[in-house]
């Protein structure tokens, strides 16, 4: 009897996994670096998670999970508050859409596909937040993050996937 | 099934309830982007109480991490010790001469206060917090420490490091505040610039210098001329060291901060008993949210 209760809260966490994985990058995405090389153009690892979890396990990433992530993220990070929770759901809601098209295609078509989304996504953020302060802000600061982003994601996608191989098979 | 690879589409029904789901969140999104927009105040309790809830484990995880980047720092600043003690021995030198001077005009402004019988300022209080956590985002530049209502922080009490301003507070939790930077886009400043008291206001956008507006046409300012607060407005006292004129070409005047923002580990918050002047404390959160 034990021995089930302990099964079935193992099959729980591990449901869990991609969305708890999602908010340990937030909380990490806020942890100070100080390193002024490093911190300005910190690449956005929340993003990462999403485009991975949503494309490759959307049955344990639902979408009210995506929503909840943005809005603590941009509480967290000041933000005003909705902005990362609809730019997430935006990453969510295409990746959701063309998982069809990136079934069984190779890594190269996924990494290719997460440059299209990050562009959208950082080109989104700006606009989103010019709108917000009603000014032109210089958009500078997100291409260097843009390049940076890209380069990073095969070595992140590759821990998520390390992290992956511990889930439970779809039902 | 590879770890890698991507599964088939699920069943209709399911997906069908999850597609309205998934709109019916994007909407929400969008609606409370705008609502926070509309009336800044509305959010501010669920912020703070987020960001209290938060504010152990955001604490907890900037440690280790403040340690580690200390020894990198350590380790690069051992490589440069050579160029650095030398450096230091003649900055060691010429501040020597100016502790000479300093120590002369104090006892000479002591002398000029008993002649004058000038009250003094009230003394300032201070609350010393760290810093656990920063904007992850690229267009935003505030940050959070670990002291909040509980420790005697207010909104728009000024924050300082020993080398001069660093922002101003926007958000109180019980345990954690934010603080605006003064290069974020939302900062505005009136400073004092020079000797001669040139007005202006310190604006920034999101770079690393922050640019000095509204000033007169007329005014010629040189490089390297150092600007404070001026404490017009209330918020901040008179006198805290904010940068230097940096430069003065078409792009406006530029400023060189004193603090360097990215690389903060202990902060004073200051108490000048200026609590809430501006429009009742209600402009902080505007500032923020807009």
């Amino acid at each position: 009897m034990k021995a089930m209760i302990w099964r079935q809260i193992d099959v729980v966490l591990r449901n869990m996994t991609p969305v708890l994985v999602t908010l340990c990058l937030v909380v990490l995405s806020v942890t100070p670096l100080r390193l002024p090389e490093i911190s300005f153009v910190a690449p956005p690892l929340v993003l990462m998670s999403v485009y991975y979890w949503s494309l490759h396990r959307t049955d344990l990433f639902p979408a009210i999970g995506v929503f909840g992530i943005g809005l603590l993220y941009d509480i967290l990070s000041g933000a005003p508050m909705g902005l990362n929770a609809f730019i997430l759901l935006g990453v969510f809601g295409v990746c959701v859409s063309q998982r069809r098209f990136f079934y069984g295609k190779s890594f190269l078509v996924v990494w290719w596909g997460f440059m299209i989304v990050a562009g959208g996504a950082l080109a989104a953020e700006w606009l989103l937040m010019s709108v917000v302060r009603e000014t032109v802000i210089s958009p500078q600061p997100a291409y260097f993050k843009y390049l940076l982003t890209i380069a990073l994601y095969p070595p992140v996608a590759w821990l998520f996937a390390w992290i992956h191989r511990f889930l439970p098979r779809t039902a | 099934m590879r770890p890698e690879s991507i599964q088939p589409v699920a069943a209709p029904l399911w997906a069908l309830a999850q597609r309205f789901m998934f709109l019916f969140l994007l909407l929400a999104a969008g609606a409370v982007l705008l609502i926070g927009k509309a009336d800044p105040q509305l959010f501010e309790r669920a912020r703070n109480a987020v960001t209290d809830a938060f504010a152990p484990v955001l604490d907890a995880v900037s440690r280790p991490i403040a340690t580690g980047t200390a020894l990198y720092e350590d380790a690069r600043l051992l490589l440069r010790l050579r160029a650095e003690n030398s450096a230091l021995r003649a900055t060691n030198a010429r501040l020597l001469r100016w502790q000479a001077a300093a120590r002369t005009l104090a006892a000479e402004n002591a002398q000029l206060r008993d002649l004058l019988r000038f009250v003094p300022d009230q003394p300032v209080k201070f609350i010393s917090a760290r810093v656990i956590a920063d904007s992850g985002g690229s267009f935003v530049r505030t940050m959070l420490v670990n002291a909040g209502r509980r420790d005697g922080v207010a909104k728009d009490f000024p924050v300082v490091t020993g080398d001069g301003l660093i922002g101003r507070i926007v958000e109180t939790g019980e345990r954690a505040s934010r603080i605006l930077l003064i290069n974020d886009l939302n900062s505005r400043i009136p400073v004092v610039i020079g000797p001669n008291r040139y007005r202006a206001v310190l604006a920034g956008d999101n770079t690393n210098r922050p640019t000095a507006l509204y000033l007169a046409a007329t005014v010629q300012l040189k490089t390297g001329a150092r600007i404070v607060t001026s404490g017009q407005g209330g918020v901040f006292p008179p006198g805290l060291p904010v940068g230097i004129v940096a430069s003065t070409g078409a792009g406006g005047v530029r400023v060189e901060t004193f603090v360097r923002t990215d690389r903060l580990d202990y902060v004073r918050i200051l108490d000048f008993g200026l609590v809430n002047i501006l429009d009742g404390g209600q402009a902080g959160a505007a500032a923020l949210s807009r």
